[in-house]
């Protein structure tokens, strides 16, 4: 079995009207096994940039880290929050710096760029970058992640409705997979606010 | 008699045509994995036996069914459970159910549920290293009153009263174990095998769908539930509204 699918995880963004939203599955498991069924695997940069990780857990969080560590340099520097394409790059940068022995992880990034225009982008886990207008999915249930987005995504949704068509695409996505499920973490990003919710998903 | 024949004896296959002999057996089960995660258990009680399953078949990572029947009712008062390769399971089965109504015509009584897994691990038996992949365990009503017994497609041959078969087999032992009485009721013992099977559902993988739970007395098998462990879990465990864990926060336009 390949080390990306050594914990389990499922990370879908998509982009609406002037908003995006991004979610991801809350299983931490060890092959078969469930060893948590809250574990965090999008994390929030700042208030209009988020970063899903899929792929091994323990890198995903050291990745994180150092991510978060280079954003805040950042802004002491610059006095100012990270655009998403830039920190996509960075992201690039770090994951390329570790191409002979990568981190095992394929990170979704979403933002709003300072005009509000929402930003989607996935990377492979040593930092080629993948730009969409629409949606982009990682982890072990990518391939039915994609079959459900190509079906229930429609372009410019308002935050509400954006909210059920991701939620409705992760939550019966999962139900293919052994590796990811047991619930669901959604945030919905406007230019005004963010929302978070946990989604309630069958737990086998 | 001329119409029974091709039924009398066990179909014969060609033995494989390897020259890795050993090797064989380690790709032929990987060829034919769905049904590879499971979790079956069946126990004897007061009452008589309690069977239950649950009912999911995948590939690898992939969920190919969440509907799979792994509690096959081999005659009305024996039923036998499935794990591993499913269509070794099935036919064998199948095939088991043939020769116990077979011994019935010729005996005029039905056949012993030690005489029956035994007629299935023989099989199995002979057909060892060439790569079946079976776990079942076999559980009915007989004159002796209740009888269960493990067969494996190693040949192996338990008689026993509490099994758990398949890669959730661990996680329902846990709660087996915890919650065995010999004098439970039919009520009680049902309810034990269900929470069971739902709690190997969470923790395994390769485990889901639906846990069935069977019972088996003097009268034969009834089909006791069939519940949705995506619902079983959330009455088992009601969720409390609270369970967002990050206060909601307001976006300062720049």
């Amino acid at each position: 079995m390949s080390i990306f699918e050594y914990n389990g995880s499922a990370v879908v963004a998509m982009v609406g009207k002037n908003c995006f939203a991004i979610a991801s599955d809350r299983r931490l498991g060890v092959q078969l096994q469930t060893i948590a069924t809250d574990f965090q695997k999008i994390y929030r940069i700042h208030d209009k940039l988020f970063l899903g990780l899929s792929g091994l857990g323990t890198d995903a969080q050291t990745l994180y880290q150092r991510l978060v560590y280079q954003h805040k340099l950042y802004q002491l520097r610059e006095e100012r929050d990270m655009k998403p394409e830039t920190f996509a790059s960075l992201v690039s940068a770090r994951l390329y710096e570790k191409r002979f022995g990568p981190y095992f992880c394929q990170p979704v990034i979403a933002g709003l760029s300072d005009e509000d225009k929402p930003f989607i982008c996935t990377m492979d886990s040593i930092g080629a970058k993948e730009l969409a207008k629409d949606f982009v999915v990682s982890g072990t249930a990518s391939e039915s992640l994609y079959g459900a987005c190509e079906a229930m995504f429609k372009p410019d949704m308002e935050p509400e409705e954006l909210f059920e068509t991701i939620s409705q695409a992760l939550l019966s996505s999962v139900d293919r997979d052994c590796l990811s499920g047991w619930g669901g973490h959604v945030y919905v990003v406007t230019p005004t606010e963010v929302k978070e919710r946990i989604l309630k998903g069958r737990m086998d | 008699m001329e119409v029974l024949e091709g039924f009398a004896a066990a179909p014969s296959f060609e033995i494989p045509n390897s020259s890795d002999f050993d090797g064989f057996q380690k790709d032929a089960i990987q060829m034919v994995k769905p049904a590879k995660g499971t979790t079956t258990l069946a126990f004897i009680f007061k009452e008589g036996v309690m069977v239950a399953a649950d009912s999911r078949a995948s590939m690898g990572g992939y969920i190919s069914s969440q509907s799979v029947k792994k509690i096959i009712e081999i005659n009305p008062y024996m039923l036998g459970t499935m794990a591993g390769g499913a269509a070794d399971c099935q036919f064998w089965h199948r095939n088991l159910g043939v020769k116990c109504r077979r011994h019935e015509l010729a005996n005029k009584r039905r056949i012993s549920v030690a005489g029956a897994s035994k007629l299935l691990a023989n099989i199995l038996y002979s057909y060892r290293g060439m790569g079946l992949s079976v776990g079942t365990m076999i559980a009915g009503w007989d004159e002796t009153g209740p009888g269960l017994y493990y067969v494996d497609s190693e040949g192996g041959r338990l008689k026993g009263t509490r099994f758990s078969v398949g890669s959730g087999s661990p996680y329902a032992y846990g709660v087996l174990d915890n919650g065995y009485r010999y004098d439970l009721s039919v009520e009680e013992a049902a309810e034990l095998a269900r929470r069971a099977i739902y709690h190997a559902t969470f923790r395994d993988g390769a485990s889901g769908g639906v846990a069935s739970v069977y019972y088996v007395g003097p009268n034969g098998w009834k089909k006791l539930s069939g519940d949705d462990v995506g619902e079983l879990h959330y009455n088992y465990y009601p969720v409390t509204p609270s369970t967002v864990d990050q206060e909601m926060a307001e976006v300062t336009v720049a």
